[in-house]
């Protein structure tokens, strides 16, 4: 079974039974409401994917991935307003223009009427920010906590810029009333299935694109330069060039679900993007463990599903609740709950008195790692694992990227 | 390079699904005005069989919202109990279901969602901030809902399924600029937080300025939740202006008055005129700082009507004799008792037969007589601006003679006709 589970096979099985539970089974068993809901969380879980790279596969602290989430976003929201005015109103000018700015159409929203240029804006501004950006820091061997505050910074700035724009982003109303998306009726609940499926499918592609990066010979430079930077530069390599690439791959997956976000949850705000935000998205992440594959995606999501449950029955007992959790997990499990597998294993080998811990433990485990049965081997994020077991990985894949 | 077979396997896979939900995609928007039509694509979905009703709350339970926003769900808390032990509505019980708007619009919008396609309740009433408002708007059309928002606000807006039992402009920020003409002002200082609500009450008040001859000096954005004051009070005094009027929202209002102090400026040199601090936030202002100052409001805990005694000496018995009432807890008590008006004369909980029976339908309220516009789904009000006293009451120095009807477009007021296009 477990070397089923940790093979190819195993892998091309989970991302199948990945693929029928997000696009069979959710949409069968879930009210339209859940089911537009779950398709917020895909969002956040898209963003993870990325976080996940830089984070815990590259040591990138990003406290600020609500500004690409935000520019993704934003652009979105420009194309369907625009879109929506030109179809409803007739004038091409968003309502609140005319409401609260000068009535006119400002130049730089011009471009985003092309549902063409929208698209690639998408993609493209969120990644070109964060190359200029990565470039700019990662060259400078800026890092750890430096690189973190810069990004949170970026993202408290971003939301300020934001609000102080009333008459061309909204302000800190945002962006919303959205009718149409791409010409399809967003009131109509099969269209809101199919942004449903969108977002679904999204996540797959980028769960498939992050574990080609991951095991590929950029991917195991990535590791190495977390671990150790120093020595990768004498290798003859560049951290900065690697660390840029992914963090702008991070970027470009915040960005692409920010766009999502948009039509599912039908507004963008501020409130959205900025450090806040910036941060709940890290919190998903930690909990659901970094370093690995599904880690982040099951962090993003089970967090963002408790706290919409939990929040409206005890609503100020949650931020308590989260914050413990993340400093719980920081603490005393820095791999996130992907790790106590491995935590377990090992506790199991060394004959220690943690059995009863372990019993306590393990269903839990199991119920974290149930819709995962292909989660690559946690390669656990502190540099000394003593985990046999990706310790022979890393070597496997080395020699095949020889 | 390894070839790993999860893109073989998942391509495909993609296509199959990316296919199938192209296949099943729902109508594109062909002709705009058939588009509109189908708005009520989301069937109501609440159940009246029983011997209850489900009603929603929405307000901010948690974050900076929370302190003010807090007060409001109390006094829809006692309206419906109030409500409940007399009969209920239509002989049926109110069951209150409560969310946290968690001061996110995105969370008002999605927490809105969830009250009226999963809790199917019959009408939701909350939400304070106009970001709150404008997030929930699109989803109680989408779904043809019923909201009912009770704090003042910036106007130019009007829908049918939102009843709007706060003040509108012009009964409130108009009436101010009224009282403070006739008072024989001739200069003001425009100071607010910066946001739509007072960017919008500004470009009201500067309209009113020119068309009545008043001179405004200045007009001051502090960022919301700003705490740094002394650039701007320093203007303000070199301005020499007759009065200041304030939209300032929530802490910078400490702030701002403790400066405006801290420099020499009093109520009597220097008047300030407020539209956002009532009864509940002048402890948290400091009574020592804003005493003397003016408010305009259409409800004061003071009022002496048999409503509003009736009203606040309910509300101290549930939540104690140290609380107070101010005008959003009123407008929003005033809420519930209206949907149950409108639903007793529409005989049904129907959004449709509610919204047909609203126009006309009135009550005794705490402020006073209060009547539903059905055409743009405002209410009646009576201005009245208040002086903070020494107890931190609020006293009436100046009412409005009759209750004054709603205008949210200022369509009555030649020199506002550039204002709401």
């Amino acid at each position: 079974m477990k070397s089923l589970l940790h093979g190819r096979m195993g892998t091309a099985a989970g991302f199948t039974l990945g693929a029928v539970l997000l696009l069979g089974v959710a949409p069968a068993v879930l009210p339209a409401f859940n089911l537009a809901l779950l398709g917020k969380f895909l969002c956040f879980a898209i963003v993870a994917v990325g976080i996940g790279l830089a984070w815990g596969r590259g040591g990138m602290l990003t406290l600020g991935q609500g500004v690409f989430f935000g520019l993704g976003a934003y652009i979105m929201a420009m194309h369907m307003k625009l879109a929506d005015a030109s179809l409803f109103g007739g004038s091409g000018v968003p309502d609140f223009m005319s409401l609260y700015g000068s009535g006119e159409v400002p130049g730089w929203w011009e471009p985003f009427r092309s549902p063409a240029v929208t698209l690639l804006a998408v993609v493209l501004v969120p990644g070109l920010v964060a190359l200029v950006l990565g470039l700019a820091i990662f060259k400078r061997r800026v890092k750890g906590a430096y690189f973190a505050i810069l990004s949170q910074a970026l993202a408290a700035a971003f939301a300020v810029f934001l609000i102080g724009q009333q008459a061309t982003t909204g302000g800190s109303n945002g962006l919303n009333g959205f009718r149409s998306f791409f010409g399809f009726d967003l009131k109509d609940p099969n269209n809101k299935l199919m942004l449903y499926m969108i977002a679904a499918i999204v996540l797959l592609l980028s769960l498939a694109a992050a574990r080609q990066l991951m095991h590929s010979r950029l991917g195991e430079l990535l590791v190495a330069v977390r671990d150790q930077e120093e020595r990768v530069r004498f290798l003859g390599y560049d951290p900065a060039t690697v660390k840029t690439v992914i963090y702008v791959v991070a970027a470009v997956l915040a960005g692409i679900a920010g766009a999502l976000f948009v039509p599912l949850v039908g507004i963008i705000s501020p409130a959205d993007v900025g450090v806040i935000p910036s941060i709940a998205f890290l919190i998903g992440v930690a909990i659901g463990g970094r370093a690995t594959l599904l880690g982040p995606v099951l962090g993003a999501v089970g967090v963002a599903a408790a706290q919409s449950s939990l929040s409206s029955t005890f609503p100020s007992f949650w931020v308590y609740f989260q914050g413990l959790l993340f400093v719980l997990v920081i603490g005393f499990m820095p791999g996130g709950l992907a790790s106590l597998p491995a935590l377990v294993r090992r506790r199991r080998r060394t004959p220690s008195a943690a059995a009863t811990h372990e019993a306590a433990v393990e269903p839990a485990a199991a119920g974290a790692a149930a819709p995962s049965p292909a989660a690559p081997d946690p390669v656990s994020p502190t540099p000394a694992a003593p985990d046999p077991e990706a310790r022979r990985k890393a070597t496997t894949s080395e020699e095949v990227s020889r | 390079m390894r070839v790993s077979v999860t893109n073989r396997a998942f391509l495909p896979l993609a296509a199959a699904a990316m296919a199938t939900v192209l296949a099943g995609c729902g109508s594109q928007i062909a002709d705009p005005a058939s588009a509109g039509s189908t708005a009520s694509s989301g069937t109501s979905c609440v159940d009246t069989s029983g011997s209850s009703v489900k009603v929603g709350f929405i307000n901010s339970l948690s974050g900076t919202m929370a302190i003010s926003e807090s007060t409001v769900f109390d006094s829809l808390t006692l309206a419906a109990e109030e409500i409940n032990a007399s009969g209920g509505v239509l002989g049926k019980k109110l069951e209150v279901i409560s969310e946290d708007g968690a001061s996110e619009p995105t969370k008002f919008a999605e927490r809105a969602g969830k009250l009226i396609q999963q809790d199917c309740t019959a009408a939701v009433f909350g939400g304070w901030t106009s970001s709150s408002r404008k997030a929930m708007l699109p989803v109680f059309e989408a779904n043809d809902a019923l909201l009912f928002y009770p704090v003042q606000y910036e106007g130019l807006e009007s829908s049918k399924n939102i009843f709007y039992t706060g003040a509108t402009t012009n009964q409130q920020i108009i009436p101010a600029l009224d009282y403070l003409a006739e008072q024989g002002t001739k200069s003001l200082f425009l100071v607010g937080s910066d946001y739509v609500f007072p960017r919008t009450a500004n470009k009201i008040i500067q309209a009113y300025a020119e068309a009545k001859g008043i001179e405004v000096l200045g007009e001051e954005y502090a960022p919301l939740g700003s705490t740094e004051f002394s650039t701007i009070v320093n203007k303000v005094r070199d301005s020499k202006a007759d009065a200041v009027f304030n939209t300032l929202n929530g802490d910078s209002n400490v702030a701002f008055f403790r400066q405006y102090k801290s420099v020499g400026l009093t109520a009597d040199t220097m008047p300030v005129v407020s539209v956002s601090i009532a009864e509940e936030e002048v402890p948290g202002v400091g009574l020592d700082n804003v005493q003397g100052q003016l408010t305009a409001w259409d409800y004061y805990q003071t009022l002496d009507t048999p409503a509003n005694k009736k009203f606040v000496a309910a509300f101290k018995a549930k939540f104690g004799s140290e609380r107070v009432t101010s005008d959003p807890m009123e407008a929003a008590y005033t809420s519930l008792y209206l949907w149950k008006a409108m639903v007793e004369k529409a005989g049904s909980f129907e959004v449709d037969k509610v919204q047909a029976a609203a126009d006309g339908v009135s009550f005794e309220a705490p402020e006073g007589m209060v009547t539903v516009n059905g055409e743009n789904n405002h209410i009646t009000k009576t201005p009245r601006i208040g002086k903070i006293n020494a107890d931190g009451l609020i006293d009436t120095v100046w009412s409005s003679p009759e209750a004054v009807e709603p205008d949210p477009f200022l369509a009555t007021y030649d020199w506002a006709k550039d204002l709401a296009k």
